[in-house]
C-alpha cells in the first residue's frame, strides 16, 4: 500500500482537466447515467470500476461525445475540457474527439496497413507537411505504444494481421498519433490474455507523462494496479470517487466496500 | 402396368413399409419407446424409403435402358447402309414409333381389331388411312419395313413393361424384407434416415452443376460443328459481320464483341456511380425510416421486366437522346444507338449494385466506423477512407456481377440499340450485341446444318467464357473480402 501513498501525492499536485457537473444520460426511456458530478486530473490514470450495465462506459463515451452516433441517446448536464464546455453548440465534435482520444474493448484495427493505421489521425487532420515528418509521428507513436520492435520491418503488413495484443497496442498508437490531451479507454484488455494485458498495463502508466488516462475496467486488481483515481458506478450513480488507494482500502459507502470484496456486482 | 401405376403401387408399399417397420421396431421395445435408439417415425421412415428407393432407381434405369435395347432390337429390320447413316435411321425410328403409338392408339378407339393389329398389314394405304381416322397423322407412306419394325416395337414394348412391373415390385419388396429383418430396438434408424437425407441435399446441389456441364458440353458439340465449316481464325479476328444464307457469309465476331463491351461499358458508367451513391446514403446517412421506403423502391426497378425497359429505350430514351443531344450535334441521326441502350440498361441494374453493396456496406463491422469517429474523423472520411476500403472487395464483386447481366442483356439492346452489327466509337450509332445477334441467327427459317446457324453457338460459347470468367473473378474478389476483418 505504500506506493500507492506515495501516488496519491503526486496526484495532489495535478490541475483539473474534465469537469462533469450533473450530467444525466438517456437512452431511450431508460435512465443510464444520474447526476453524475466527477473531476478528472491532468496526467493522471483514472479508473472507472462498476458492475455491467452500471453506467460507467456510457459515461465515459459522454466525454468525446461518442454517444451524439447513436440517435436514441440524449446527454444533459455540463462537461468542461479546460473550462470550455463541450457540449456548447460552437464545438465541432469531431474536433473535440482529436483532442480526446479513444481506444475500444476489441481492438478494431482497420483493413490498411500498421503504417496507414498510425497515419490515419495526422492525414485527416493535416498535422504534417512532410512524408518524413509523418514517418517520424508514425515511428514515436508505435515506440509509445511498445510496439515499434515488433512492427518496424514489416510496417506495411496489413494491421489486422496482428495477434489481439498487438491490434490493441496498435490502436493505442493510432488514438496517441493525434496528441491528444486525454485518452479513453473502454475495457482495453477485456479481450486480451494476460501477457498483451500486462503489456497494455505497463503502457498505461507510461502515457501517464503526457496525457489523462481514463480507464473503464471491469478488473478491480487492474484498477488497483494502473491508476491513481477511482470511480465506483452503480445502477448509473456515482457512488465513490476518490484515490484509489483509499477507495480499495478504506471506502466510504457501503456499497463500494461491497462491491470490491465481490459480495455484489 | 402403366409408368404411373407402378409409381402409384410403390408408394402404397413404402407406406406399408413404414408401418410395419415402425410397429416391429415398438413391439421390439416391449410398446415402449424410450427403449428404441430411434425414434419410432425415424423406423417407419427406414422402411418406406428401403422399400421405394431401389424399386424407383430400377424404374428409373429401366426406363433409360429400354428404348436403346428395342432400338437396337427393331433396327434389324432396316437395311444396313440405312443403320449406317445416323440421321436417317433416327427419323425412321421415329416413323416406328408413331405408327407403334398409333396403333395402340387405334387399338384403344376400336377402330382396329387385336387380330389385325397382330398381323402385318400388305395394304399400306389401308394402314395409313386407320391410323387417320384415329388422329394419328403419318408423313410418308408407311413402308413394309417400317410396319414390321412397329409390329416388333409393339412386342418388345409390351414384353418390357411386363419384365419393368415384376422388377420395380420384387424390388420393392426385397427392399421392405429388409427394412423390416434390420429392424429392432438397437438399430440406428435415425442415422440411416438422416444419411438418405444428406444424399438428397448432395443430388439436389450436384444437378445444377451438371446442368451447367450439359450446357457446356451441348455448344461444344454444335461449336466444333461451327468451326468445321467456318475457319476459326475468321471468326474471331473478323471485322465484318454479314451472315447471308446464300454461302457467302462474313461471320467475324469483333463487330459484335465491341457492341457488346461498348454499351456494357455505358451502362457500368451509369450503374456504378448511382448504384453505389444510393448504397453509400443507404447504409451509412438514411435515417431508419426513409431506408425502409426507399430501398424496397429501388428494388422495384429489379422487378420490371427487360422487355418493358426495352419499349422505355424505344419509345422514349431512343427519340429524346436523337432529337436533344445527337442531331443538333451533329453527331448522327440514329433512334437506336449504344448510349440509349447503355442508359437504360444502366439504370435497370442501379438496384443490382445498390441493394448488394448496402448489404456489403452494412457487413463492415460498426467498431471500424467508431474508431474513425474516434479519431476526430468526420462521417464523410470515415466513409471515404474507412469503411468503403473495407468494402471494396465485395463492392467490385456486385459490380462485376452486374456486368455479367449487361453483357449478357438481350431484350433492351435489340428494342434500344437495334441490330446493325458495327464497329465505330460514336456512342450515338446504332450498334448490336452477341446475344442480340444469337437470338436472331436462331429465329426464323433456318437450316441448322449451315455456318450462319451455327454461329450463334460459337457466340453462346464465346458469350459465356466472357461471363463465366467474370463471375469466377467476382467469387474469387467476394472470397478474398470473407477473409477481411478477422
Amino acid at each position: 500500500m505504500n506506493d500507492m501513498r506515495i501516488v496519491e501525492r503526486l496526484v495532489e499536485t495535478q490541475g483539473n482537466k474534465i469537469s462533469a457537473r450533473a450530467v444525466q444520460v438517456h437512452y431511450g426511456t431508460s435512465h443510464a447515467i444520474k447526476d453524475v458530478d466527477v473531476d478528472i486530473l491532468d496526467k493522471t490514470v483514472t479508473a472507472f470500476i462498476g458492475p455491467s450495465g452500471c453506467g460507467k462506459s456510457t459515461f465515459l463515451r459522454c466525454l468525446n461525445r461518442m454517444n451524439d452516433t447513436i440517435a436514441a441517446c440524449k446527454v444533459t448536464g455540463k462537461i468542461t475540457l479546460d473550462g470550455e464546455d463541450i457540449y456548447d453548440a460552437r464545438v465541432d465534435p469531431v474536433q473535440l474527439r482529436a483532442k480526446v482520444g479513444m481506444v475500444f474493448q476489441k481492438p478494431n484495427p482497420f483493413p490498411k496497413s500498421i503504417y496507414d493505421n498510425v497515419a490515419y489521425g495526422p492525414k485527416i487532420h493535416g498535422l504534417t507537411r512532410s512524408k518524413a515528418e509523418l514517418d517520424e509521428i508514425v515511428e514515436s507513436c508505435l515506440r509509445k505504444a511498445a510496439l515499434w520492435n515488433e512492427v518496424k520491418d514489416r510496417l506495411t503488413a496489413p494491421g489486422t494481421g496482428l495477434s489481439g495484443g498487438q491490434q490493441q497496442r496498435l490502436c493505442i498508437a493510432r488514438a496517441i498519433a493525434t496528441s491528444p490531451e486525454v485518452l479513453l479507454m473502454d475495457e482495453p484488455c477485456s479481450a486480451l490474455d494476460p501477457i498483451a494485458t500486462a503489456q497494455v498495463e505497463e503502457l498505461i502508466d507510461e502515457l501517464r507523462d503526457q496525457f489523462s488516462v481514463v480507464i473503464v475496467t471491469h478488473s478491480m486488481q487492474q484498477a488497483a494496479r494502473v491508476s491513481q483515481r477511482t470511480a465506483f458506478f452503480h445502477l448509473g450513480n456515482l457512488v465513490e470517487y476518490g484515490e484509489t488507494g483509499q477507495i480499495f482500502t478504506n471506502p466510504r459507502d457501503p456499497r463500494t466496500e461491497s462491491y470490491i470484496s465481490g459480495r455484489i456486482g | 402396368m402403366s409408368v404411373s401405376l407402378l409409381l402409384l403401387a410403390i408408394a402404397l408399399l413404402a407406406l406399408i413399409g413404414f408401418g410395419l417397420a415402425r410397429r416391429r421396431a415398438l413391439s421390439s421395445a416391449g410398446g415402449n419407446p424410450r427403449e428404441l435408439h430411434s425414434l419410432p417415425g425415424y423406423y417407419g421412415w427406414h422402411g418406406a424409403l428401403m422399400t421405394a428407393l431401389p424399386a424407383l432407381a430400377g424404374l428409373l434405369i429401366w426406363l433409360l435402358v429400354q428404348p436403346v435395347l428395342i432400338e437396337r432390337s427393331v433396327s434389324a429390320h432396316f437395311p444396313a447402309d440405312m443403320i449406317a447413316a445416323d440421321s436417317s435411321l433416327a427419323l425412321t425410328m421415329a416413323d416406328v414409333r408413331r405408327v407403334a403409338g398409333g396403333i395402340d392408339v387405334a387399338l384403344t378407339a376400336g377402330a382396329m381389331k387385336t387380330d389385325d393389329a397382330g398381323r402385318i398389314t400388305t395394304d399400306l394405304a389401308q394402314v395409313r388411312d386407320t391410323l387417320k381416322a384415329v388422329g394419328v397423322a403419318l408423313g410418308s407412306d408407311v413402308t413394309t419395313e417400317v410396319l414390321a419394325a412397329a409390329q416388333d416395337y409393339r412386342r418388345l414394348a409390351a414384353l418390357g413393361a411386363t419384365g419393368r412391373a415384376l422388377l420395380v415390385l420384387v424390388l420393392a419388396i426385397a427392399g421392405m424384407a429388409l427394412a423390416i429383418r434390420a429392424t429392432d430396438k438397437d438399430f440406428r434408424a435415425r442415422n440411416r434416415v438422416e444419411q438418405v437425407t444428406l444424399g438428397a441435399l448432395m443430388l439436389s446441389s450436384s444437378i445444377a452443376i451438371l446442368t451447367t456441364l450439359g450446357i457446356i458440353a451441348s455448344m461444344l458439340t454444335e461449336t466444333f460443328h461451327f468451326f468445321e465449316a467456318y475457319p476459326i481464325a475468321d471468326f474471331f479476328f473478323g471485322l465484318t459481320w454479314s451472315p447471308n444464307f446464300k454461302g457467302d457469309s462474313q461471320l467475324g465476331i469483333l463487330p459484335l464483341i465491341w457492341g457488346t463491351l461498348y454499351i456494357s461499358l455505358v451502362s457500368m458508367l451509369v450503374a456504378v456511380p448511382l448504384g453505389l451513391f444510393a448504397a453509400i446514403y443507404l447504409a451509412e446517412y438514411a435515417s431508419a425510416r426513409a431506408r425502409a421506403w426507399i430501398k424496397p423502391l429501388i428494388e422495384l426497378i429489379a422487378g420490371i421486366p427487360t422487355v418493358v425497359f426495352g419499349l422505355f429505350a424505344l419509345v422514349t430514351v431512343g427519340p429524346f437522346l436523337r432529337d436533344y443531344i445527337a442531331s443538333p450535334m451533329g453527331w448522327g441521326d440514329s433512334g437506336s444507338s449504344v448510349m440509349t441502350a447503355g442508359l437504360v440498361i444502366g439504370i435497370l441494374n442501379i438496384p443490382f449494385i445498390s441493394s448488394l453493396s448496402d448489404d456489403i456496406i452494412n457487413a463492415v463491422p460498426q467498431s471500424l466506423r467508431d474508431g474513425s469517429l474516434a479519431i476526430g474523423a468526420t462521417k464523410s472520411e470515415t466513409v471515404r477512407q474507412v469503411v468503403l476500403p473495407a468494402a471494396l472487395p465485395g463492392i467490385m464483386g456486385a459490380v462485376l456481377m452486374a456486368a455479367s447481366r449487361a453483357i449478357g442483356e438481350t431484350m433492351i439492346v435489340s428494342m434500344g440499340a437495334g441490330a446493325a452489327a458495327r464497329l465505330d466509337l460514336n456512342p450515338f450509332e446504332a450498334m448490336t450485341t452477341i446475344t442480340v445477334k444469337i437470338v436472331s441467327q436462331l429465329t426464323g427459317d433456318t437450316d441448322f446444318g449451315s455456318p450462319e446457324t451455327l454461329v450463334a453457338f460459337a457466340l453462346g460459347m464465346t458469350l459465356f467464357v466472357i461471363t463465366l470468367g467474370l463471375n469466377i473473378l467476382a467469387l474469387a474478389i467476394v472470397r478474398k473480402y470473407r477473409e477481411q476483418y478477422e
